[in-house]
């Protein structure tokens, strides 16, 4: 019979980690739980779900910190997560239906990584850091673009938990905008998926960060497209220069739910309607 | 594994799998089959149960994940032999017909109607979006679960 663990301490669960690097790390199990029968087993399971000291919301020295175990559903009633991080929330209120969100959470998207993972793009648009710790090695802050390697890959060690995710609070006047481009509103695995923060200084782009997911292995920031647009006038030519280097910067591929030239023309018009907004508010 | 946890208010004890899912627990050992599996992968609702007071899908939970919690199924709606509203609501709108998808819709718009006594109808079915049904074509579900809401508000 597999091993179940059940640590009550972060500490414990680190011990945990680093004695049985081969057992699988879970919380709210919405993915692990999929197809799970099929699979090969693991040899041991650590319980990670109402681990108190990686749940919950707080905010200190200009951040905002969520907790890795922090449901869906938790993070959603936070005043703190809505007021700040809009489009945090409408991307999670778009996650599955209300029996996942009650269930999943913020870590478990990180560690699954998937490229529709919805939470990611949100993250790096945010410029997000991934607090992970190991139990001989202490904590280390990892950025989130660091923290995304790969398909189905993130940069945690075998003997690394991930305890909190920490995003810092926006400048006044910062913009935030999410579309999820789907079949379905709810529950749907997305064709496409874009998140955009940006402000301006007068006319010029002082801040921006445009991330996407669906679109390649996994969720990407566009730094080329940033970088047409950084420091520029936001007028309609710096539009079309940042929509032609879209176009060209990601590669989405074709599968079932969608042509990758469909999903481009998307994601340059979603562009194209952010910076619109931007320079006209 | 050995495992204490409320079962519809009474404590039970069972000895099981870490790792098998709630539902097949309540099914099989609690002999409790109102919770249903129609997809067995967290999609269609029908395994709906409360954990702490919150709607979860049963097929997703590894039983061992229930240690100290609090667990309600279907089968607590009911109150000496008398259907809860949502249920007599339910029969008398005429939302459900097969039956396989009721149990889970009872469940999820009990819980629903208690977080968010007044939701409209919009919002009703965003929060019943979990809960598939291939009968009904859900009209008859949602009518049932506002006027089960209406019902509450007017009897205060
Ligand atoms: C019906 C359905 C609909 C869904 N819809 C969406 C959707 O719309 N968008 C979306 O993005 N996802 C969706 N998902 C996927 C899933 O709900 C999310 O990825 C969720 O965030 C996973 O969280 P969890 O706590 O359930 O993770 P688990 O399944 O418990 O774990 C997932 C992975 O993360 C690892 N992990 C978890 N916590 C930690 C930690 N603290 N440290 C290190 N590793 C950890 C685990 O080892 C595992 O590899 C859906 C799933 C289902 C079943
Ligand atoms: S059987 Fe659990 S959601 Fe379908
Ligand atoms: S009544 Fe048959 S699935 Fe809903």
């Amino acid at each position: 019979m597999a091993d179940f663990l059940q640590p009550q301490t972060l500490h414990a669960a680190l011990e945990a980690r680093a004695a049985h690097p081969d057992y699988l790390p879970i919380a709210g199990c919405t993915d692990v739980m999929v197809g799970f029968s099929h699979q090969a087993q693991p040899t041991g399971f650590i319980d990670l779900f109402g681990l108190a000291e990686i749940q919950g919301i707080c905010a200190d020295d200009g951040h905002i910190s969520i907790g890795a175990a922090t449901t869906y559903g938790d993070i959603l009633k936070d005043p703190l997560v809505y007021e700040s991080f809009p489009v945090l929330s409408e991307a999670i209120r778009e996650i599955g239906a209300v029996q996942i969100q009650e269930r999943g959470t913020l870590g478990g998207n990180l560690g699954t990584c998937s490229p529709v993972g919805d939470t990611l793009p949100v993250l790096l648009a945010l410029d997000a850091q991934v607090h992970v710790a190991s139990s001989k090695r202490g904590s280390r802050l990892v950025p989130i673009n660091d923290f995304i390697v790969g398909y189905r890959k993130n940069a945690l060690a075998e003997d690394e938990l991930i305890v909190e995710i920490k995003m810092p609070l926006a400048p006044e006047g910062t913009q935030q905008y999410w579309r999820k481009v789907g079949t379905r509103r709810a529950q749907s695995i997305s064709k496409l998926m874009m998140c955009v923060v940006g402000r301006l200084n007068g006319k010029d782009v002082e801040h921006i960060r445009i991330a996407l997911g669906a679109v390649a292995a996994a969720p990407m920031r566009v730094e080329k497209t940033e970088a047409v647009l950084a420091g520029q006038a936001l007028h309609e030519e710096t539009i079309l220069a940042a929509q032609d280097t879209l176009a060209s910067e990601i590669t989405p591929i074709d599968d079932v739910r969608s042509s990758a030239v469909y999903r481009k023309e998307v994601a340059c018009n979603l562009l194209g309607r952010f910076l619109n907004d931007l320079g006209g508010a | 594994m050995k495992i204490d946890f409320t079962l519809n208010g009474e404590q039970r004890e069972i000895d099981v799998t870490p790792m098998s899912r709630l539902l097949d627990v309540l099914r099989c050992d609690f002999e409790l089959t109102g919770s249903k599996e129609g997809c067995g992968e967290g999609e269609c609702g029908a395994c709906t149960v409360f954990v702490d007071g919150k709607a979860v899908n049963s097929c997703l939970i590894p039983v061992a994940q229930m240690q100290g919690r609090e667990v309600r199924t279907v089968e607590s709606l009911a109150s000496n032999e008398m259907l809860s509203d949502v249920q007599q609501a339910l029969i008398k709108f005429g939302g459900t017909q097969c039956g396989i998808c009721t149990p889970g819709i009872a469940m999820m718009a009990s819980a629903a109607l208690e977080a968010e006594p007044n939701a409209s109808r919009a919002r009703m079915r965003e929060l019943m979006a979990g809960n598939l049904c291939r009968c009904t074509g859900y009209q008859l579900i949602i009518d049932a679960v506002i006027s089960a809401a209406e019902a509450r508000r007017r009897h205060g």
